[in-house]
């Protein structure tokens, strides 16, 4: 069983379709799948419901299938500093589903664990909560939140052995681990891929069961969005 | 920033100051963007506070030296930060996990309106501010101590500590303290009113009450 494509291209042949459902790794602009969002832009598949914790900035990330009007609906927690999906939202182009930041995380990990809906406190007496059903248990009261089950998951990763294995590094790890676990395929970008046997099978993040199809995506030019220093003092 | 109030009072670092004082040694703490973010920067000297950043971090460094920057280390805000000797890295998942399932102990958050009865408005003006609500519900709803930092008044002058919020709410009856740059109200409980407890230097009880329109004990 091969997994390893050879660009993001050939990766995602034959899993893109009109109005399916994607669940996207990455915070900000932080450990995003970069290569098969630019793919799935070439692509052309339109009338996409995204699954993302945010929708990139203008024209950097998601950010790029909001420009070419590709994205029919955001599940997010986040979208601020991007005045494309702004106009689009104000101009009714764009449905957005805002979705509380651990409700999204836990929807994308309930959906990769085959459990299709879950109580929680988080938005109770919200606008989130509206039409939802509302359980009590030991007199305190939660909404019932339906797991995600994606069409396909792209995520970014650190290294991945050839079977699969992934590895993510510090805070690129993010939403990449569920959101790679409720698609029914995950293609992963790494920006290296290692001989079997060279990763410790104790430190795999997500092991390879959840990676069908692997591409290597480096070289990467990772963005900042705010860079902030401390001055070293003088000698 | 509108910080040129007649009155004497708090500077946004004197009310992350004031916010510094509730920290306990120990204390696993998430700090919200803007004036809770320099919380940080007032922990007590001799005090472990652990800070933990929803994207997915627990120990927060400071923000790194210009060689030392690096574009998969960030907090909640992107900005970028470093690690610390004791620091740990997880996926989204866990980290609400943590927050969630009520293992932090206190979170210091912004706050656009407070009612009286505890409700918590920070998230979005409808036809204007469309941000998203991050992590705030969940934080909010999970953490044991919420503190909400904020002007006491908006930029027009009006109060924010009110009867009932008018914006749509980040959680129903969740604030258990208020620090503003007049004064700090604290309740005991979620069926308690609030309580004036301590007022900014300058500041006087009659100034608060007049621009206060939330019912609290004095």
């Amino acid at each position: 069983m091969q997994k390893i494509y050879p660009n993001a291209r050939a990766a995602l042949d034959g899993l893109l379709f009109d109005g399916m459902t994607i669940a996207a790794g990455g915070f900000g602009l932080c450990g995003i799948p970069e290569r098969l969002i630019d793919a799935i832009q070439t692509a052309g598949v339109k009338g996409l419901i995204i699954a993302s914790n945010n929708a990139g900035i203008d024209n950097e990330g998601l950010g790029k299938l909001l420009r070419t009007r590709q994205v029919k609906k955001m599940i997010s927690s986040y979208v601020g500093e991007n005045k494309e999906f702004e106009r689009q939202f104000l101009a009714h182009e764009l449905e957005v589903e805002f979705c509380p930041q651990g409700t999204l995380a836990e929807r994308m990990r309930a959906g990769g664990a085959g459990i299709p809906g879950f109580y929680t406190k988080t938005g109770f007496g919200t606008q989130v909560a509206e039409g939802k059903e509302v359980k009590s248990f030991d007199g305190e009261d939660y909404i019932l939140e339906r797991g995600i089950f994606a069409d396909l998951s792209v995520v970014k990763g650190w290294k991945a052995d050839e079977s699969g294995n992934l590895m993510f590094r510090k805070t690129a790890r993010n939403f990449n681990l569920p959101a790679a676990t409720c698609g029914k395929v995950c293609v992963a970008e790494v920006e290296e891929i290692v001989p079997v046997g060279s990763l410790d099978p104790d430190c795999i993040h997500l092991p390879s069961i959840y990676v069908k199809r692997l591409i290597l995506g480096a070289p990467y030019d990772k963005k900042i969005e705010f860079k902030t220093v401390r001055e070293r003092e003088m000698a | 920033m509108a910080t040129q109030v007649e009155t004497s009072g708090w500077t946004r670092d004197q009310m992350a100051q004031r916010a510094a004082k509730e920290l306990k040694d120990g204390y696993y703490v998430n700090l919200g963007i803007g004036i809770p973010t320099l919380v940080a920067n007032h922990v007590p000297e001799g005090m472990t506070v652990t800070l933990q950043s929803e994207n997915g971090m627990l120990g927060i460094g400071p923000f790194p030296f210009e060689d030392e920057v690096d574009p998969d280390l960030i907090n909640a805000g992107k900005q970028t930060i470093s690690e610390l000797p004791q620091s740990s890295y997880f996926d989204s998942a866990t980290s609400f996990a943590m927050i969630r399932g009520g293992h932090i102990d206190l979170a210091v958050l912004g706050g656009m309106e407070v009612s009286q009865d505890g409700d918590l408005a920070n998230w979005m003006v409808p036809g204007k501010m469309i941000k998203g609500m991050g992590g705030a519900m969940d934080l909010v709803a999970g953490v044991k101590k919420i503190i909400v930092v904020m002007e006491h008044v908006s930029k027009n002058g009006d109060a924010k500590f009110i009867p009932e919020c008018t914006l749509p709410l980040t959680g129903k009856n969740v604030v258990d303290m208020i620090i503003t740059d007049l004064a700090v109200f604290q309740r005991p409980d979620h069926d308690s009113p609030f309580r004036l407890i301590e007022l900014a230097p300058g500041v006087t009880a009659e100034e608060v009450r007049e621009r206060t329109t939330a019912a609290y004990e004095q």
